[in-house]
C-alpha cells in the first residue's frame, strides 16, 4: 500500500513510520503546520517538524509539510476560545483528530493517491466476520487513545491504520532506540498544543477575549466569593474560587454564563443520574434502546455502564450517579466488554438532563 | 528514469536557486585550496588574495555599471536589503517606505520599524500614484529616509515601473534612499539600467550561478547608512567580517558569465517559457497566467489552478521528477500563503492553487516538454479525485 503517515515529530508517530516501512509498505511522512503562533509544546512547533523530518531522513522516506494553519484555527483554536466564553468545555485535540487528521489530511492524502492514512495514535482497527470496522482500545491500556479518535466511521476505519496501537508505550520507546531515533526518549505531549507552557490557558485566552468578573454563590443564592474570570472555572473545581478556607469541601457544580455566576455546592450536588449527548455519531450502527453500553468521558477517565434511554437525542442513565459531565465533554459510548467503540458525541449544553439540577 | 538520479529530474526552481554556473566553480576552487589566505594580511599570500578580490570588485562594478568603491560584498540578498533599511534607519531615524509584494527580508526590516508599506497593483508592480501619495502626505513630508522597491517580483516575476518610482521620489523625497532589490532582476536585466536609477542595490549570487552565502550590495559613495555588521572594518567600514575570497571569486565570474549572455538568454527562455505556458493552458480550463507575459522576466510561468491545491500540485509533480514552487516556505517548511498574491488581490479560488515554475539557464526544450505533460497529469488527477470524492461523500 501507498500509505502516508501523519508524523508529529513525537516518538509514537515515528515507530509508525518505521513499522510500516518493516511491514513493506510504499512510506511518505507527512507534518501537519498547524499552529501559526507562539508555542513551546505539543506538536506544531518548528523545532517538532525538525524531529519529524530528521526522523523521515533516517528512516529514508521522503518527507512533506502540509500547511493546515487556516483550518486549524477556523476548527480548533476558534471554538476553543469561543467554547471558553460561552462556558462550555472545548475538546481541541478530538476536534483536531476531527477536522484535520481525519478529514483535511485524509482528504488531501486520497486525493494524492494514497491508499490509506496512518497516525501514532494508540488505537487498534479490527474487522469483524461481517466485515464490519471496529476502532478497537489499544494494546497499551493506560495509554489507550480510542477516546480522542471516536469519530471514525466505516469509511475512516477502512482508510486509517495505527501502526502502534498492538505496542505498549515502552515497546514503542524501545523500537525507537532500536533504531537510533532521536525522538526515542521525547516525553509524550500532555497540554494543548498551541497554547504554551510559558503563559498558560489564561494568558492565551486574555489576548482574545475579555473576561468576565463573576460572583460565587451557594446554591441557595448565598454569595460566597468571587471570581476574575468566569471563562476560566469548570465544573468540578474547587480551588481559586476566593472562598474562605475550613468548611466542607465545595465545589464548582454550575457556571451559569448568561448571569455570571459561579454556583458552589457539595459534591452530592455534583451528581447525576445521567446525561445527553448531541452531535452523536456511531462507528457502525446504534446500540439498540434499553441495552447496556460503557460510556467514558475524559481521555483516561474510568468507561462506566450505562443503559441507553433514548437515541435521539442519545440519552443515557448510568447505573450509580456520576459527578456532572460538563456541556462540551466528549462522551464515548464503548461495547460492554469494554474492547471497542460504538460511537460517540458531545454532552449536550442545551439539553436540561445535563443541566445544573437545583 | 530514476528518482536516485537527480539529472533525470526537471528542475524549474531557478528564481529559489540556480545551479552554480561552471566558470563559478572553477573560479573559486583555488582559493579553498592553495591561496587561502585571508586578504587583509601582510604577507605574500594575503597579497594574492587581495589582489583577487580586487580584480573582482572591477568586474562586478563593471557589470553593474558602478564604481568598483561602490561595490559591497555581503553575505546575501537578505543581509544587503537588511543593511539598507535597518543602516539608514539607525543613522537618521525617519520612516521607511517599501511596497507590500517586497521579499521579505525588505518588508519584514520596513514592519519591524513601523515603516509604511504601498499597495500594488494587479501584476504585482508597486502603485507609483500610491507611493506619491504616500511621500506627499504631510505627516511623513521630509521624514522618509529610505524606499525599498524591488526591481523585480520574485514570486510573480513582474518587473517594476523604477524610472516612475525613481522620478517620483526625487521629486517629493529628495532626502530618502532609493534602494532597489534586483536580486531577481540580475539574470534577465541589464543592472547597469537599474543601478543608474538607484542609491542602493543588491543582489544575491545564488540566483545568477554563483554560490549560495554570497551577495553583492552597490552602494553610492557618501549615503548615510550605519553598517549592521562591525567589526575588523572590511569592506570600508561599511560590511565587516573576513573576506569569502572563494566566494567572490565565483560570485564575479557568474556574473560576467550571466552579463555576457544575458541577452541572447532572454530571447532562448522567453521562448521556452511561452511554450510552457502555452502547452499547459491549451490543455486545462481554469488556469490563469497571474501576470501578463509582457510584464514579466523571462524565467517565471506563474500558474493559477483553480480546484486544486498548490501543495497537492507540488507533490504530484516532485513524484513526476518535476522541482516547481508555490510561494515562500517558512521555518517548518511549510507553503505559507502568498502576500504577493494577497496584495495584488487575486482571489483565493485560484491563489490556492499557485505554482510557480522558474527557468534558468540550465533550462532545455526537454525539460519544457516534460513539465508540461506532468503539469496537465497531476491537474487533471487532482480535478477528476476531488470530483469523484464528492461524489461518494455525497452519496
Amino acid at each position: 500500500m501507498k500509505v502516508l503517515v501523519a508524523m508529529s515529530g513525537g516518538v509514537d508517530s515515528s515507530v509508525a513510520a518505521a513499522e510500516l516501512i518493516d511491514q513493506g509498505h510504499q512510506v511518505v511522512g507527512v507534518t501537519m503546520r498547524l499552529w501559526g503562533g507562539e508555542s513551546d509544546t505539543g506538536c506544531c512547533s518548528v523545532s517538532d517538524v525538525d524531529d519529524a523530518r530528521r526522523v523521515a531522513q533516517q528512516l529514508g522516506i521522503d518527507h512533506l509539510v502540509f500547511n493546515f494553519s487556516e483550518d486549524f484555527n477556523k476548527h480548533v483554536v476558534a471554538p476553543y476560545v469561543q467554547a471558553h466564553v460561552d462556558g462550555i468545555t472545548p475538546n481541541p485535540c478530538i476536534e483536531c483528530n476531527r477536522h484535520l487528521k481525519f478529514d483535511r489530511l485524509s482528504e488531501r492524502a486520497r486525493i494524492l493517491g494514497f491508499d490509506a492514512v496512518a497516525t501514532g495514535h494508540h488505537a487498534q482497527i479490527t474487522r469483524d466476520a461481517e466485515n464490519v470496522y471496529h476502532l478497537t482500545r489499544g494494546h497499551d491500556e493506560l495509554k489507550d487513545q480510542s477516546y480522542v479518535v471516536y469519530m471514525l466511521d466505516q469509511t475512516e476505519l477502512a482508510y486509517t491504520v495505527f501502526p502502534v496501537g498492538h505496542l505498549t508505550k515502552a515497546q514503542v520507546r524501545d523500537r525507537a532506540v532500536e533504531l537510533g531515533l532521536r525522538t526515542a526518549t521525547k516525553p509524550d505531549s500532555q497540554d494543548v498544543c498551541f497554547i504554551s507552557r510559558t503563559g498558560g490557558r489564561e494568558t492565551f485566552l486574555g489576548h482574545r477575549i475579555e473576561f468576565r468578573k463573576a460572583t460565587v454563590v451557594t446554591s441557595d443564592g448565598v454569595l460566597a466569593g468571587a471570581v476574575d474570570a468566569l471563562e476560566l472555572v469548570t465544573i468540578g473545581q474547587r480551588k481559586g474560587l476566593g472562598l474562605p478556607g475550613g468548611g466542607p469541601k465545595q465545589f464548582v457544580v454550575d457556571v451559569d454564563t448568561p448571569n455570571a455566576r459561579v454556583v458552589i455546592g457539595s459534591e452530592d450536588q455534583l451528581l447525576r443520574s445521567g446525561l445527553a449527548v448531541n452531535n452523536v455519531m456511531w462507528a457502525d450502527q446504534a446500540p439498540a434502546i434499553g441495552s447496556t453500553v460503557l460510556v467514558q468521558c475524559s481521555a483516561h477517565g474510568a468507561a462506566l455502564p450505562a443503559l441507553v434511554q433514548s437515541l435521539s437525542p442519545l440519552v443515557l442513565e448510568f447505573e450509580v450517579a456520576q459527578r456532572r459531565i460538563a456541556p462540551g465533554q466528549s462522551v464515548v459510548c464503548y461495547d460492554v466488554t469494554n474492547s471497542f467503540v460504538i460511537g460517540g458525541g458531545i454532552a449536550d449544553a442545551s439539553n436540561p438532563k445535563n443541566g445544573a439540577c437545583l | 528514469m530514476s528518482k536516485d538520479n537527480l539529472s533525470d529530474f526537471v528542475y524549474l526552481d531557478h528564481a529559489a536557486s540556480t545551479p552554480m554556473r561552471e566558470q563559478a566553480i572553477a573560479a573559486m576552487a583555488p582559493y579553498m585550496s592553495g591561496m587561502y589566505a585571508n586578504p587583509s594580511g601582510s604577507h605574500r599570500f594575503a597579497r594574492i588574495a587581495r589582489k583577487a578580490i580586487d580584480e573582482a570588485r572591477d568586474d562586478v562594478a563593471e557589470a553593474i555599471g558602478c564604481k568598483a568603491g561602490e561595490i559591497v560584498f555581503t553575505s546575501g540578498g537578505t543581509e544587503g536589503d537588511n543593511a539598507t533599511i535597518f543602516g539608514a534607519a539607525r543613522r537618521h531615524g525617519g520612516i521607511a517606505v517599501c511596497s507590500a509584494a517586497e521579499h521579505h527580508a525588505v518588508l519584514h526590516c520596513v514592519e519591524n520599524l513601523n515603516g509604511q508599506v504601498v499597495a500594488v497593483d494587479s501584476t504585482g508592480a508597486i502603485n507609483v500614484a500610491e507611493l506619491e501619495r504616500v511621500l506627499q502626505d504631510p505627516q511623513n513630508a521630509g521624514r522618509v529616509n529610505v524606499v525599498s522597491v524591488m526591481a523585480v517580483n520574485n514570486e510573480v516575476g513582474s518587473i517594476s515601473p523604477l524610472r516612475q518610482v525613481a522620478k517620483v521620489v526625487r521629486a517629493n523625497a529628495p532626502g530618502a534612499i532609493l534602494h532597489t532589490d534586483a536580486v531577481q532582476a540580475t539574470c534577465w536585466q541589464d543592472l547597469r539600467e537599474i543601478s543608474k536609477l538607484v542609491d542602493v542595490l543588491t543582489v544575491s549570487a545564488h540566483k545568477f550561478g554563483g554560490p549560495k552565502g554570497m551577495g553583492v550590495t552597490m552602494q553610492r559613495i557618501g549615503l548615510e547608512i550605519d553598517p549592521l555588521i562591525v567589526g575588523g572594518g572590511q569592506e570600508r567600514d561599511r560590511r565587516s567580517g573576513t573576506h569569502n575570497v572563494g566566494g567572490i571569486m565565483a560570485t564575479a565570474a557568474a556574473l560576467r558569465e550571466t552579463d555576457s549572455t544575458r541577452d541572447a538568454e532572454i530571447i532562448r527562455v522567453t521562448k521556452l517559457r511561452d511554450a510552457l505556458v502555452d502547452a499547459v493552458m491549451s490543455e486545462l480550463d481554469d488556469v490563469f497566467e497571474t501576470v501578463a507575459r509582457e510584464k514579466r522576466v523571462p524565467g517565471i510561468a506563474h500558474l493559477c489552478v483553480s480546484g486544486c491545491e498548490s501543495e497537492s500540485i507540488l507533490f504530484l509533480l516532485d513524484e513526476a521528477m518535476i522541482c516547481a514552487s508555490a510561494a515562500s516556505a517558512c521555518a517548518s517548511g511549510a507553503m505559507e500563503p502568498s502576500h504577493v498574491l494577497l496584495a495584488m488581490g487575486v482571489d483565493a479560488k485560484y491563489s490556492a492553487g499557485a505554482l510557480r515554475m522558474s527557468l534558468g539557464h540550465t533550462t532545455t526544450e526537454q525539460d519544457i516538454d516534460r513539465a508540461s505533460s506532468a503539469l496537465i497529469a497531476a491537474v487533471n488527477q487532482l480535478r477528476r479525485n476531488k470530483t469523484a470524492l464528492r461524489v461518494s461523500a455525497s452519496k
